[in-house]
């Protein structure tokens, strides 16, 4: 594995998905910012707007350590808004002219109209006519849904409408609702949770009756058991002209992580090296790219 | 832009109801039995009921629509799922036949596709569908403002005061869905059965598909299984339900429950006038896979009861009754101690 390809991409640190503790996220993003090879680092509060005001005083902290570091600073919003409070704090929160968003909700993409902007795996962007009006809109960039496939994503990267980035590692968000699942776990009212979410730091897996892992909750999101891992498919990817990868923090090295990715797009790293390391890693859960295959999601299939 | 043809012997304040027509069948038994609106979809992917024997070809359509305009009932085409990257155009051929047969409204959810209706299609009137989870003020006026949406059909993770909170600020027309099956999770931005089965809901317009379900026996009982998965377990002599994806049974934490929702269907017959208060224009019943009997009772029940509401009178007991026998019902999000 040492030719070098014509094509290269850059690596992104998505939002965190999970309600860590601020000691541990500042920790996290501290390490981050000084020892790992990623160009892009995407902060914000994507799931559930009860976990922000515990963020927000340490945004400012860290963008500036982060950029230090050199890294692309990106802030991310809220996946499903339901109320005028979330939507006002949306509001404020874009206002920032010196920041780059990412919109997870057509409302908030509309307050960017006009601006640079990415559109986030939240956003139902499954074909060009839809990139050709978010485009329309300002954005430059999207990091396609979770379930895209293969050929969806050789389209839309060929198009040249705008930037693609491919979610490449984690447990995959697969839904969002009213609800929070953790809430009802733990049998306290979504409106008294006691953040009880903070509990799993991957997330919680969940079993079927007859005791196996099938799905994962945090909060209000639904997640994958498997962890997405497009490791062995990012050549053929970069072939296909996406532009960035998207690695999704968990409580795992990330610096080692993001190194293994930066090796598979150099081509001086095989991604069976890293597919070997990560299966099991997240609370005992397989890796998974079926998506990528246009088949079940939470299947590994090897590449022809 | 057109309007939906109202029957002038109703005051404007009249909830319109919409009724599902899952085959030509269903929709001439839903316009007999009151419907002031039917919705169906093609044949094919470009909708969200996309099952085995369901839907309309372009001249069942057709005849559809003369029916129900004969009666005085409108007709709204579901074209409410993704188009695939690289084929977009099914769905464009199914906005500008639904235009070209004299559909009264077309049901969208993609945003490039409300932009190819309003520039190819302008006098089709566009609905968005439930699937585009447009849950904001903000966002249902930015479909207004950009694609000219005349109504949207919320997704069901809002609560009575808050839809009402909503219309306040919107001047596109409100539908909710009152009667059905009910999705747990905002609507059209769930991957769950994906996950499991690899056929996407958003993209081929099936959840939980019956292609991938199988029954298996379990000791005494029988285990009901989407993609190898168990949902659900019954004991021996139990009626087996349907293993829909959200409303299994799961172990989180070593802890069984109904962990998403229980196997419930929605039904706000009973809370009809808190709903009209809310300033919504329309009710959606949802059931396009259902049988012409259960259709017919629905549609016959609701319609009673949007007529009692108009006369200011009470609704009909018995008719909720009969309406309520058996399954277990919910108000679902509507409700606040739901979340």
């Amino acid at each position: 594995m040492t030719k070098t390809p014509a094509q290269t991409a850059k690596l992104t640190l998505g939002p965190l998905l999970f309600n860590w503790s601020n000691e541990k996220r500042q920790d996290y993003y501290a390490r981050v910012a000084d020892e790992a090879d990623v160009d892009t680092v995407i902060l914000g509060e994507t799931v559930c707007s009860k976990r922000t005001p515990f963020q927000i005083p340490h945004w400012p902290g860290l963008i500036e350590r982060l950029r230090r570091g050199g890294k692309e600073v990106v802030l991310s919003t809220l996946g499903l808004i339901l109320s005028s409070r979330e939507m006002n704090d949306m509001r404020d929160t874009v206002g920032d002219e010196d920041l780059y968003f990412e919109a997870n909700d057509i409302a908030v993409d509309d307050m960017l109209k006009g601006r640079p902007h990415m559109i986030g795996p939240m956003m139902n962007v499954y074909n060009e006519g839809t990139l050709a009006r978010l485009a329309a809109n300002g954005a430059d960039r999207v990091c396609l849904p979770v379930e895209m496939s293969g050929k969806s994503i050789a389209v839309l990267a060929g198009s040249g409408i705008m930037d693609v980035e491919v979610f490449v590692f984690g447990r995959m968000p697969l839904a969002i609702a009213a609800r929070c699942y953790h809430s009802r776990i733990h049998k306290v009212p979504k409106s008294n949770c006691r953040y009880v979410c903070g509990l799993d730091n991957d997330g919680l897996t969940i079993d079927t009756l007859d005791g196996k892992p099938f799905l994962a909750v945090n909060g209000t999101q639904t997640m994958s058991h498997t962890v997405a891992n497009l490791a062995a498919e990012i050549p053929e990817m970069l072939g296909m002209g996406v532009k960035s990868f998207r690695i999704s923090p968990h409580d795992v090295d990330v610096v080692h992580i993001a190194e293994q990715f930066r090796g598979i797009i150099a081509g001086t790293t095989d991604p069976a090296e890293l597919l070997d390391e990560t299966d099991g890693l997240i609370d005992g859960a397989p890796n998974s790219n079926g998506f990528f295959y246009d088949e079940e999601g939470l299947k590994y299939k090897n590449a022809e | 832009m057109t309007r939906v043809v109202r029957d002038p012997s109703r005051p404007v304040t009249t909830l319109e109801l919409v009724c599902p027509a899952g085959t030509p069948a269903a929709l001439r038994t839903a316009v007999d039995a009151g419907a002031h609106t039917v919705y169906c979809g093609f044949r094919d992917e470009t909708n969200a009921r996309n099952f085995p024997g369901l839907n309309f070809s372009r001249a069942e359509l057709k005849d559809g629509v003369a029916y129900a305009h004969e009666r005085g009932a409108d007709v709204l085409v579901a074209i409410n799922t993704f188009p695939e990257a690289g084929n977009l155009d099914p769905w464009h051929r199914a906005i500008d036949d639904a235009a070209e047969i004299g559909a009264d409204a077309a049901i969208l959810a993609d945003i490039g596709l409300v932009s190819y209706a309003r520039d190819n299609c302008p006098n089709l009137r566009r609905h968005l569908s439930v699937q585009a989870a447009a849950s904001t003020p903000e966002g249902i006026n930015f479909y207004a403002r950009e694609f000219g949406i005349a109504r949207v059909v919320l997704p069901r993770v809002l609560t009575l005061p808050e839809i009402k909170e909503l219309n306040r600020h919107t001047e596109v027309e409100t539908e909710v869905f009152v009667f059905g099956g009910l999705c747990v999770m905002a609507e059209g931005r769930c991957s769950l059965s994906s996950y499991v089965t690899g056929k996407s809901p958003n993209k081929t317009g099936v959840c939980s598909p019956a292609s991938h379900v199988t029954y298996e026996e379990h000791g005494s009982g029988l285990d009901s299984k989407l993609g190898g998965f168990t949902i659900n377990r019954f004991a021996d002599g139990e009626p087996a339900g349907y293993p829909t994806l959200c409303k299994g049974r799961f172990a989180a934490n070593d802890k069984i429950s109904y962990l998403f929702e229980e196997p419930v269907s929605l039904n706000l017959l009973t809370m009809l006038p808190e709903v009209a208060d809310a300033g919504v224009t329309a009710l959606k019943i949802e059931g396009r896979q259902r049988g012409k009997a259960y259709v017919e009772k629905v549609v016959r029940a609701f319609r009673a009861a949007v007529d009692a509401l108009d006369r200011g009178e009470d609704l009909d007991a018995a008719a909720i009754a009969d309406l309520t026998e058996g399954g277990r019902e919910t108000a679902g999000a509507y409700k606040k101690a739901w979340h």
